[in-house]
């Protein structure tokens, strides 16, 4: 009953993991669901600037963790959409400062109050990650096309695989359609053979989502981006929606939208 | 004609690495320990039937997110050995 618990992850830093918790959480709360992400990365907060809730914060997670204030306090409401909360890391303490089980008891109270809860989680193995995906009912592991990237996901899907949290469901990040066609990044579908996981999604490279960082205002609100359509998509397959995967292709050249148009193969 | 030779692609480069540094490192076996497994098997073999070392092949196939150990080794034929 009450809230599904989602964590998402990647091993590697720098993969867009804070981007697609604010845009997922946005698109399902957009969509009329009641969203609180939660940012796990305690000592490096992130979160907040991403969604552009930076100079609302009061209370933080640790906060609610050792009894400084209530739960309630310490949910940021979006300035957008009303049904979208925010709960911050702390910035001033370490990893040390949650366990796995201050983390479940957090969860388990934030069920009964929304209807998903997002949690952001911190690069690497160590004790953040064990935190961020103890109250899991499913962790998404988030990954680019690009080798380290690649190879560090696999190493988390097998430590989710051994610590028994079932296989993850895998988005695909920053995917640059033009370098597929030219054989210079692996595709989505070499990123599926690899892993052998279930595919939740394949977000397109597009700058918008800096300019979206840049003004706080996550590319999931923008109804022209790419990128924002895939968030979207996402955020309706995690709700049990089928979802056809976007064409990612249709963004060729001139002459290949003329090849194809014309029933040539291209590449 | 250098000029002609093609370079495999780096997304192929990419998938090929990734693929065997992957078995290493969700199974722990290294060429190096794969080798030594290897030549124990040899040993351990040839001491029960004859066979050709050098058409040994013994490689780690992987099926999802599982691998397994595949070995095939070619035994010599005793007929030919004899006539020979």
């Amino acid at each position: 009953m009450g809230a599904q618990v989602i964590t998402i992850t990647s091993g590697k830093g720098g993969v867009g993991k804070t981007t697609a918790v604010a845009n997922l959480a946005v698109a399902l709360a957009a969509d009329g669901q009641k969203v609180v992400c939660v940012d796990g990365d305690i000592g490096l907060r992130n979160l907040d600037v991403v969604m552009g809730l930076e100079n609302r914060i009061v209370y933080d997670v640790v906060d609610v963790i050792e009894g400084r204030c209530r739960l309630r306090q310490a949910m940021i409401r979006d300035k957008r959409l009303p049904e979208l909360y925010l709960i911050p890391a702390a910035q001033t303490r370490d990893k040390s400062a949650v366990s796995p089980s201050d983390m479940v008891r957090l969860c388990d109270e934030l069920r009964g109050e929304v209807d998903w809860v997002i949690i952001d989680s911190p690069a690497g193995i160590e004790r953040g990650f064990k935190n961020a995906i103890a109250p899991a009912d499913r962790v998404i592991v988030l990954t680019n096309p690009e080798v380290s990237a690649v190879r560090d996901a696999d190493r988390v899907i097998g430590i989710l695989e051994a610590e028994e949290k079932g296989s993850p469901g895998l988005i695909i990040n920053r995917l640059n359609p033009a370098m597929v066609r030219r054989h210079d990044m692996l595709s989505a579908e070499d990123v599926l053979d690899l892993l052998a996981v279930r595919l939740l999604g394949v977000v397109p490279e597009d700058e918008n989502v800096i300019v979206a960082t840049n003004r706080g205002v996550p590319v999931a609100l923008d109804g022209k981006s790419r990128a924002g359509q895939a968030f979207r998509n996402i955020a309706r397959r995690l709700k049990g929606e089928d979802v056809p995967f976007l064409d990612l292709d249709d963004q060729g050249t001139l002459w290949q939208k003329l090849s194809r148009l014309t029933g040539r193969k291209s590449s | 004609m250098r000029f002609f030779e093609r370079r495999p692609s780096s997304a192929k480069s990419a998938k090929d690495r990734l693929q065997l540094v992957l078995i290493h490192d969700r199974t722990d076996l290294t060429p190096a320990v794969l080798d030594a497994l290897k030549d124990d098997l040899l040993t351990a073999i040839s001491r029960h039937v004859e066979i050709d070392p050098s058409s040994v092949r013994i490689e780690v196939a992987h099926e999802g997110r599982s691998q397994r150990l595949v070995a095939d080794i070619p035994l010599r034929s005793v007929t030919r050995r004899r006539t020979g």
